[in-house]
């Protein structure tokens, strides 16, 4: 199935979604990327470049590991993981952000924009940036700023100004929105380096196929590792770029089942998390650039949304997977707080990785669903990226008291330098 | 009578306020309460105003600068909806003599439904609505509906589209077109300069339609210079600026050194 060949007077819809929704002034520039990358999409020799990019300075491919401890434990199916935290960066961001970086220099544009939430998107593009030396800048909603700093210190470091967005709800739609307003001015010497397959076309084909090199490599990785093609695969989502990078790697394999997993917060219920599919909250709309299922109330203004996964934390989903959802080839769950507490707990423990808070999303959906399969079926779980990031939430989250003591003793050294 | 030929007689009667170019204003549903909204309409009134734009709070507004940001998300969190610009807009219309445009994005008319916005929109007595984030190739269908109740959709003209795509916006555009004179959001200053006569120029190449300039006019020497380029100055954020420097004492003042010689 190919998800892009698009029906005659319909480029950029999935089924009902997707589409370009932008202001008139950003017309001729979104007409201008489409044409550059419809190019570079039918020009092999830019795969292959992005390709040898990704292995020289990224250290792709990155691996498929067995986890044979937790598998063991929980005496169900084999499981899997696909090792985008490996990525330079330390999540699967990066693959599109050098992909778009490569786009950018065809282009002949000098500065680039981003949004960020977990800040791993921000922390590519800086990255990105400061390697092929475009001027960057970076909005990021106040809350995610607090919450991921980290990300915030290195995003700086590499020369990249970060700016904390107060307006909405502080978080990574209020960071698109900032974005936009920055483009509409600058869009001369500006691409906006957009960080998920969402947003208006030709954003989500364009994520979407980067990132879908991790599928592309993942399908002969399993084939080794586990002899047989996985029969579950779990990714997390927040915009959707990850999960469908992966799952674009077993399109044509109907017999492996795809599993997205959302943020379900503190459970059911307006406001108590980011599930748009898995849960009843969410309903059709048209924002952000783009028709699809979003978080919003009987007036069409987004309701609040909550998830300890800043990543996770947005109101509005990939209409390439709300198509596959529809059409019954992706299934949806969602998964609380709680549970991806538990789950990054059992990973830590039992086999020494970390994932992020985002992917730990992924992690605690297969974990559930493990034990009721059998040890000859396979799961593979997308490993979108490392919880290093994480240390302040995860910290938080396990009530570590010796973190607690050290932040503590950091903090009064440092009101001790200032006196 | 339409939009147009309502225009057209404004027009003729310019000589008469001793002003050059025609204005449209703007104020965001309930911001900072309707009561507000009230009194500076009553303002533009004595003014002379053709045109007002009643903005229906959203809460993604990505085309507005930060003055109309904070007034959409005031306006929602102190509770305005909808159905509450709607029972406004009916107030307006039936008490001005102004005529009343809705502007906002089209997540409000999408959610609400086409048909059902277009019949409160026309119920309220409405003549237009202006959606920045609709471009012409994602409205036809609205547009179409729209025709169907005497309702005009106000198109943006900016200085980035080719003369190709120009004349696309001038096929669908009924009643004005509105034509932004920079990049950028709403808010700051615009210069009224050569390059802004020259983009009216190219938009005037492709239609008979009355012509609007926006995007930072507060002064004089702006509308002088839309009245001789163009139709309609559209004044947005200085008067909202006025009002919350002082109410309607501030905005008189504001609208006195716009329009007085
Ligand atoms: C590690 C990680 N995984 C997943 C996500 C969610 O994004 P997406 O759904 O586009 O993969 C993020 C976003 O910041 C992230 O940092």
């Amino acid at each position: 199935m190919d998800l892009f060949d698009f029906e005659n007077g319909r480029e950029g819809y999935y089924g009902e979604y997707g589409g370009t929704f932008l202001p008139e002034i950003l017309h001729t520039t979104i007409e201008q990327l489409k044409t550059e990358f419809r190019k570079a999409k039918q020009d092999p020799a830019f795969w292959q470049e992005f390709v040898s990019l990704m292995q020289s300075y990224s250290g792709r491919p990155t691996p498929v590991s067995p986890l044979p401890n937790l598998s063991a434990k929980l005496g169900g199916a084999q499981i899997y993981i696909k090792r985008e935290d490996l990525n330079h960066t330390g999540s699967h961001k990066i693959n599109n952000v050098m992909g778009q970086g490569l786009l950018v220099k065809r282009m002949g544009k000098s500065r680039v924009i981003a949004e960020t939430g977990a800040g791993q998107h921000g922390y590519a593009t800086a990255t990105m940036a400061a390697r092929f030396g475009f001027e960057s800048k970076i909005y990021m909603g106040a809350v995610d700023v607090a919450r991921q700093r980290p990300n915030v210190f290195w995003m700086e470091n590499m020369g990249s100004e970060v700016v904390p967005v107060t307006d909405g709800q502080q978080t990574l739609k209020d960071a698109i929105n900032e974005c936009l307003r920055d483009w509409v001015t600058n869009m001369d010497n500006t691409h906006y380096v957009l960080g998920t397959a969402c947003g208006p076309h030709p954003f989500p084909e364009m994520v979407s196929w980067f990132q879908s090199i991790i599928g592309h490599e993942a399908r002969e990785q399993i084939l080794t590792a586990a002899g047989k093609l996985p029969d579950r695969i779990y990714a997390c989502v927040g915009g959707g770029s990850n999960a469908i990078g992966i799952f674009q790697g077993f399109m044509e394999d109907t017999e492996v089942e795809l599993i997205g997993c959302e943020a379900g917060g503190f459970g059911p219920g307006q406001g108590n998390h980011a599930a748009r599919l898995a849960y009843k909250d969410a309903s059709v709309g048209v924002a952000q650039g783009m028709k699809t299922y979003f978080l919003q109330n009987d007036d069409g203004n987004m309701l609040e949304t909550h998830s300890v996964a800043a990543g996770l934390d947005y109101i509005g989903v990939n209409p390439i997977l709300v198509n596959l959802w529809e059409k019954n080839r992706v299934r949806f769950e969602a998964v609380t707080d709680q549970e991806v507490t538990e789950a990054l707990k059992l990973s830590m423990r039992l086999e020494g990785v970390i994932p992020a808070l985002e992917s730990a999303h992924g992690f605690a959906q297969a974990i559930k669903e493990a034990t009721q399969m059998q040890p000859n079926e396979v799961i593979l779980i997308n490993m979108s990226g490392r919880g290093d990031k994480d240390i302040f939430t995860i910290a938080d989250a396990l009530d570590d008291q010796h973190w607690k003591q050290f932040i503590s003793e950091k903090a009064a050294g440092y009101r001790g330098g200032e006196s | 009578m339409s939009l147009q030929h309502y225009l057209a007689d404004c027009h003729e009667q310019l000589g008469d306020k001793n002003r050059r170019a025609m204005l449209m204003t703007h104020v965001v549903c309930g911001y900072p309460s309707f009561e507000d909204n009230w009194q500076a309409l009553e303002v533009m009134q004595e003014f002379g105003v053709e045109l007002v734009e009643l903005q229906f709070p959203f809460s993604e507004p990505s085309a507005d600068g930060p003055l109309f940001v904070k007034a959409n998300q005031s306006a929602i969190d102190a509770g305005v909806h909808v159905a509450d610009c709607f029972a406004f807009m009916r107030k307006v219309s039936n008490h001005f003599s102004f005529k009343v445009i809705m502007m906002g994005y089209y997540n409000t008319v999408f959610k609400t439904g086409s048909d059902s916005f277009l019949k409160q929109l026309k119920e309220a007595g409405g003549e237009a609505f202006i959606l920045p984030d609709l471009p012409v190739d994602e409205a036809g269908e609205l547009h179409s509906a729209a025709a169907q109740y005497g309702l005009d959709p106000i198109l943006l003209m900016t200085p980035t589209n080719t003369d190709e795509r120009l004349q696309q916006l001038a096929n669908a555009a009924r009643g004005f077109i509105y034509t932004v004179a920079r990049k950028g959001v709403t808010g700051s200053s615009t210069d009224m300069n050569q390059d802004l006569a020259e983009f009216i120029k190219r938009c005037r190449q492709h239609t008979d339609l009355p012509l609007a300039v926006g995007f930072g006019v507060s002064k004089k020497s702006d509308i002088d210079f839309i009245g001789e380029h163009a139709d309609i100055a559209v004044i947005g954020t200085a008067a909202l600026q006025a009002w919350e420097q002082g109410g309607a004492v501030k905005l008189r003042e504001f609208f006195t050194q716009l329009t007085q010689s």
